[in-house]
C-alpha cells in the first residue's frame, strides 16, 4: 500500500475509532513496500517484490481484550474489524496482566529514518546495485553470493484515550560473501543503511573480496585462550544476546544473568569493564529508530550500562506497575561507546592475537552465565607484532559476553553493524579482548 | 526464525503491536472464525488469471500458489492464559521464468486486475534480472497432474477443539509442574493449517490441506539459597498430526528412567516428571570433561541428524546458493561422484522422505507440483544422494525433481527445503537397555538442548535436557554442564549400535531457517536410540 502521510493516517484511524463501542479501543496500522534480489554463483538466483498492509484493532471490556486485523480499508471493512475485535474481547479469558491503554504521550520529533531516495528504489536500481557487486567478484576471479533488500514502511497508532503516534522509515540491507573458486578462501560484508545513497555495493564487495583472497591457505592453531580483535559484525552477535536478556521480569524472577539469590538483582552493580557504556537513542543520525514503542510508550535516550554499571533494564507496563518501577521499553538500536582508534591501528598495536571478522551460529549454552557457543567464519587471521601474518582455520568458541566485557583490552571507533544472526542493527566498536575461549577447530571455510 | 523469537512474538506481548509484528505468521483473526476452506473452483479461476497474465507478458513457465495459512497459539504461564491468538494469511504468489531467469511477486489483494498486475511485475523482475544470469534456468520435466487433492490423515482437527479444552490442558500441566516443585512454567500449544493451492503452466491444479501441532513447555526451578536455576523443556515432538497427538496412550509410551513418547504424548506426565527431574538436575554432578561413549535417545538425536545430515545433503548448499547465509556443505559433488565417501559406519542408513505419515514434511506434492517420494541419502555408510528440486535435478543427473520445494507462505518464493531425513533402525534386535549395558564409560542423553554447527557442517556442539552417567553398563546418576563437540564424519563413523524399529520415534523442528529473506520450514527426523563411541564432552559451567 502507499506510505500514508501523518494526516491521512490520522484521518483513517479516527474513522476506525468512531466505530468503537468497547470500554477502550486502540488501533495500529502498518504498511510496507519492499523488493529484494538474491544472487549466488555470480548470477541472480531468486528475487521478489512484496506489498503488505495491516490494520490491527484492539478492543477491551474490563480486563478482556480482543484483537482483530484486516487489510481492506473501505468503511464497511473498517466497521467489521472493530465489531470482530469487540466480539472476541467478550469471548476472551480475563487477563489479570492486562494494562489499560495509554493516555496521550509526548513524543520527541520524528527521527531521520525515512529517506525518499530509498523509497524510490525500483527493480532496475536493485539490479544495478547487484551488478556492481558481481563486477567486483568477476574482476577478482571470485564467486559471489549476496542479498540486497530495500523497504519503505510506515506505522501509526491511535487510541480512544487520545493517544496518537506516527513514524516512517526506510531501510536497505546488503550482504555479500565472496569465495575463491577452489573454496579455500571466504570473505563477508554486511551493511545496513536508511539512505540508499550511503550504500556502495561495489566498495563493500571489495572488502569481502580482500578477505576472501587473504583467507586462502589457512593454518591450524591450537584451540585455547587467545587475545582477539572482534570486528563489529562479530561482536554484535554476542552483545545482542546480552541486550535480549536485560528484561526486568526475568531478573526479578531469579532466572537471568542479572539475578541474585533471594530475589535481588545486579541492577546498579558494576558487572563489566568500566570502559563499557551502552545506550539507545532513537534520534542518533547513524541509527535512527522509531520515537514510540509498539504499545505507544515514548522511546527515549536511555543508558543501559554506564561505565560498566547496569543502569537500566526494560519493563513491560504490567511488570513496571507491579514493581513500582518506571516502564522503560526495550531498545530498538543499541549504541556502545567506542574509542578513537581504527581497526587497523588496533591491529598495529597488537603483539599476538586473532582478528575475527564474523561469528556464526550463536546459541545459548547456559542462561545463568550467558554462555554462548558459535564459530568464526569468513576470514580469521593471526596477528603478530602488529601485522596480519596469515589466515587461520576457523574455531568454535564457548564464551559469555559478560566475561568478554570484563576481559576488555581496548575499544575502537563505534560503527553501525547488522547481526548476521537476527538482523538486529546496532552501533558497536571493534573490541580487543584477552583470554577469549576457543574450544575446538573447524574445517569449514 | 528462531524459537526464542517466535516465543517472544507470541507469548510476551498481549498488545496489538506485537501481533502486528508477525507477518510471517499471518494476521490475527477472531477465535470464532469458521474453519472453512476456500472453494477450489474459485482458486482455479484466480490461478488461471495469473497463468494467462504471465504467459501474455512473456513468461515461458509460471506457477501460482494461492495459500490460506491458519495458525493458533495458546500461551500460558503458571496459572494464567496469557494469550490466545488465531492468525490467518491469504494471498497469492506468482513465480515465472522469463528470459531464462526467475521472477516472483506476491500480493494479498486478490482482485482480478491486481493478480494480473502482480503476474506482470513478476515477469518484469525476471526480465530486469536476466541480464545478471550466466546460464538460463533448466527445469527437470514434470508432467501436469491435472486437478488433484491431498489431505493430511489427521483424526481430530485441533482447530475445532474448543479453546477452553486446550487452555485447561495447559493450565493443568502448569499446575502439575508447580506442585512438583517448579518455580515457573510456560506451556504452549502451536497449531498450523496450510491450505495450499498450486497451479502451473504444466497443467497441474493441486489442492492440499496440511496440519501440524506442537505442544511444549519450559519449566524453571530456582535454588533460593544459591540463586542457581535449572530448566527443563518438554520431551514432545512437533508433528504432522491433529489433536490426537495429545491423547495419551500407554501403547505409545516407553517407560524407563524417564517416560518417552512415540505417536501420542502425555503432556501432564512429562511435566510432572520434568519438575521432579529439575530437583535431581540441581544436585547432579558436574561432568568431568573427556571422551565418552554417548547413547543418544531419538528425542535428542533428531537434532544432530537435522544439523549434520539434513543440512549438508541439501543440494542448494552444496552448489553454493546458500553461501551468503546458511552456508555451503562439506559434502561436495566429488564425494558423491566417488561413490565411496565414508559418511558413517556401515550400519548408518539415512533416508529422505516426504511421505511418512504423521511427519512434519509429509505432503502429497511439493510447492512445484512434484509428487513426493522417498530415497536413500546414506546407504551402508556411503553418501549416495542429495535433496533436489526442479532447477537442480540435472546437476546430479536426475531426470526428475525429488520434490523438496517449499515456501513458508504464499508471500515468499519457494526453494529447496529439507525433506524428513531419518536414521533407519538397526537390523538386529536390540533395545536401548541392550546398548547401555555394553557401555563402560558413557553418557545417556535425552531431549534436545543447545545446538551449533559451522557453515559447512563439519564441527558441531550439542547440549540436551537430561544427562545420565553410564558406568560399567549401569546408569549411575544424573550429570549436568554437559555438551559434546565432534566432526560430522568422525561422529557418524563412531556410530557402533542402533536400536531396532521398536524404539523408532520422530523428533523435529517447526523452525528450520534458511534463505534470504529467511524462511522457516517444519521437518521431522526419525531414529532409534544409537551409540557413538569416544565423543569429546566439555564442561559448560562458568562463573560471571
Amino acid at each position: 500500500m502507499p506510505i500514508l502521510t501523518k494526516e491521512d493516517a490520522q484521518q483513517l484511524l479516527k474513522k476506525v475509532l468512531a466505530f468503537s463501542k468497547a470500554d477502550q479501543c486502540e488501533v495500529n496500522i502498518y504498511g510496507s513496500n519492499s523488493g529484494n534480489v538474491r544472487y549466488a554463483r555470480n548470477a541472480v538466483s531468486t528475487s521478489g517484490g512484496n506489498s503488505l498492509s495491516q490494520l490491527v484493532v484492539s478492543s477491551a471490556f474490563g480486563k478482556r481484550l480482543g484483537v482483530a486485523t484486516i487489510n481492506e480499508f473501505d468503511d464497511a471493512s473498517l466497521e467489521k474489524v472493530v465489531r470482530r475485535s469487540e466480539e472476541l474481547a467478550r469471548l476472551a479469558p480475563e487477563n489479570p496482566e492486562f494494562m489499560p491503554f495509554l493516555e496521550p504521550q509526548q513524543y520527541g520529533p520524528e527521527t531521520p529514518a525515512y529517506v525518499e531516495d530509498t523509497a524510490a528504489v525500483d527493480p532496475k536500481k536493485r539490479a544495478d546495485m547487484v551488478a556492481a557487486s558481481l563486477d567486483v567478484a568477476r574482476k577478482n576471479g571470485l564467486v559471489a553470493a549476496g542479498f540486497l533488500e530495500n523497504t519503505a514502511a510506515f506505522s501509526a497508532m491511535m487510541n480512544s484515550k487520545g493517544l496518537f503516534a506516527y513514524h516512517t522509515s526506510t531501510n536497505v540491507r546488503f550482504t555479500a560473501t565472496l569465495r575463491t573458486e577452489d573454496g579455500t578462501g571466504s570473505g563477508y560484508i554486511s551493511r545496513g543503511v536508511n539512505d540508499v545513497k550511503k550504500l556502495d555495493t561495489g566498495a563493500g564487495t571489495t572488502i569481502a573480496a580482500k578477505k576472501a583472497l587473504g583467507s586462502k591457505g589457512a593454518k591450524a592453531l591450537e584451540p585455547g585462550k587467545y587475545t582477539v580483535i572482534l570486528e563489529p559484525a562479530a561482536g554484535i552477535v554476542l552483545l545482542e544476546n546480552m541486550f535480549f536478556n536485560m528484561d526486568a521480569r526475568s531478573a526479578d524472577e531469579g532466572r537471568s544473568f542479572l539475578s541474585k539469590p533471594g530475589g535481588k538483582t545486579k541492577v546498579g552493580e558494576k558487572l563489566v569493564d568500566d570502559r563499557v557504556t551502552i545506550y539507545s537513542d532513537p534520534w542518533n543520525p547513524e541509527l535512527p529508530t522509531s520515537p514510540y514503542s509498539s504499545d505507544g510508550r515514548p522511546m527515549e535516550k536511555t543508558t543501559w550500562i554506564e561505565k560498566g554499571v547496569i543502569k537500566n533494564v526494560y519493563y513491560s507496563r504490567y511488570w513496571a506497575e507491579k514493581q513500582k518501577a518506571r516502564a522503560i521499553p526495550g531498545p530498538d538500536g543499541a549504541i556502545m561507546l567506542g574509542g578513537t582508534k581504527t581497526l587497523d591501528e588496533m591491529v598495529k598495536e597488537t603483539e599476538k592475537g586473532i582478528l575475527v571478522t564474523r561469528l556464526w551460529y550463536i546459541r545459548e549454552v547456559d542462561p545463568q552465565t550467558l554462555l554462548y557457543t558459535g564459530l568464526t567464519r569468513d576470514g580469521t587471521f593471526y596477528i603478530e607484532n602488529g601485522e596480519i601474518k596469515y589466515p587461520v582455520k576457523n574455531f568454535r568458541f564457548n564464551e559469555s559476553p559478560i566475561i568478554m566485557l570484563n576481559n576488555l583490552e581496548e575499544l575502537g571507533i563505534s560503527e553501525r553493524t547488522i547481526s548476521g544472526e537476527s538482523n538486529t542493527e546496532a552501533m558497536i566498536p571493534p573490541m580487543k579482548i584477552r583470554d577469549f575461549t576457543f574450544t575446538s577447530l573447524s574445517d569449514a571455510v | 526464525m528462531k524459537r526464542r523469537d517466535f516465543l517472544h512474538l507470541t507469548g510476551m506481548g498481549i498488545g496489538a503491536g506485537i501481533l502486528a509484528q508477525i507477518p510471517v505468521l499471518g494476521k490475527a483473526i477472531p477465535l470464532e472464525t469458521p474453519w472453512h476452506t476456500v472453494d477450489v473452483a474459485r482458486k482455479k479461476e484466480l490461478a488461471d488469471i495469473a497463468l494467462e497474465a504471465a504467459r501474455s507478458k512473456g513468461a515461458t513457465y509460471t506457477d501460482v500458489r494461492i495459500g490460506r495459512y491458519l495458525n493458533q497459539f495458546v500461551i500460558t504461564r503458571e496459572d494464567k492464559v496469557q494469550n490466545v491468538v488465531n492468525t490467518e494469511s491469504y494471498g497469492i504468489g506468482i513465480r515465472v521464468l522469463a528470459n531464462g531467469c526467475w521472477g516472483f511477486a506476491s500480493t494479498d489483494d486478490l482482485s482480478r486486475d491486481n493478480i494480473a498486475r502482480t503476474a506482470a511485475l513478476a515477469v518484469a523482475i525476471a526480465k530486469e534480472n536476466s541480464r545478471l544470469i550466466t546460464t538460463p534456468v533448466e527445469l527437470a520435466p514434470q508432467k501436469g497432474v491435472g486437478e488433484v487433492s491431498w489431505k493430511a490423515p489427521i483424526q481430530r482437527n485441533a482447530f475445532e477443539v474448543p479453546i477452553k479444552e486446550k487452555a485447561d490442558l495447559l493450565l493443568s500441566v502448569n499446575d502439575a509442574a508447580l506442585k512438583g516443585g517448579a518455580n515457573y512454567i510456560g506451556s504452549y500449544l502451536f497449531l498450523v493449517n496450510e491450505q495450499k493451492y498450486f497451479a502451473s503452466s504444466d497443467g497441474s491444479y493441486i489442492d492440499q490441506d496440511i496440519h501440524r501441532i506442537w505442544p511444549t513447555f519450559d519449566i524453571t526451578k530456582i535454588d533460593s539459597a544459591t540463586g542457581k536455576f535449572e530448566r527443563r523443556s518438554a520431551l514432545s515432538a512437533p508433528r504432522g498430526m491433529g489433536y490426537e497427538y495429545l491423547m495419551p496412550n500407554e501403547a505409545e509410551k516407553i517407560h524407563g528412567i524417564t517416560t518417552l513418547y512415540r505417536n501420542r504424548y502425555d503432556m501432564l506426565e512429562d511435566a510432572r516428571q520434568g519438575a521432579a527431574q529439575l530437583g535431581q538436575k540441581m544436585k547432579a554432578k558436574s561432568v568431568e570433561p573427556g571422551k565418552y561413549d554417548l547413547v543418544l535417545d531419538p528425542s535428542h538425536l533428531w537434532l544432530t541428524i537435522h544439523e549434520s545430515v539434513g543440512h549438508p545433503t541439501e543440494l542448494d548448499r552444496v552448489l553454493g546458493y546458500e553461501a551468503n547465509f546458511a552456508g555451503t556443505s562439506f559434502l561436495t559433488l566429488d564425494k558423491w561422484e566417488s561413490k565411496k565417501f565414508n559418511f558413517g559406519s556401515p550400519i548408518v542408513n539415512i533416508k529422505a522422505d516426504k511421505k511418512q505419515p504423521g511427519s512434519l514434511g509429509a505432503v502429497g506434492y511439493d510447492d512445484e507440483g512434484v509428487p513426493t517420494q522417498e530415497w536413500d541419502l546414506i546407504k551402508n555408510g556411503i553418501l549416495v544422494n542429495y535433496q533436489a528440486i526442479r532447477d537442480q535435478a540435472h546437476v546430479i543427473g536426475l531426470d526428475h525433481s525429488q520434490g523438496c520445494c517449499y515456501s513458508q507462505s504464499w508471500s515468499d518464493v519457494q526453494f529447496q527445503r529439507m525433506p524428513n531425513v531419518s536414521l533407519q533402525p538397526g537390523k538386529q534386535r536390540m533395545s536401548p537397555q541392550d546398548i547401555i549395558k555394553n557401555v563402560e564409560r558413557g553418557i545417556y542423553i535425552v531431549g534436545d538442548g543447545s545446538f551449533s554447527i559451522d557453515q559447512q557442517r563439519y564441527n558441531f556442539q550439542f547440549g540436551g535436557q537430561l544427562f545420565y552417567e553410564i558406568k560399567n553398563g549401569q546408569i549411575t546418576g544424573m550429570l549436568k554442564d554437559v555438551a559434546y563437540q565432534s566432526n560430522t564424519q568422525e561422529f557418524w563413523n563412531s556410530c557402533k549400535a542402533i536400536a531396532d524399529e521398536r524404539d523408532y520415534r520422530l523428533g523435529g523442528s517447526f523452525f528450520d531457517g534458511k534463505g534470504q529473506p529467511e524462511q522457516v520450514s517444519a521437518v521431522s527426523h526419525g531414529s532409534s536410540t544409537a551409540r557413538f563411541n569416544g565423543v569429546n564432552v566439555i564442561n559448560t559451567a562458568r562463573k560471571i
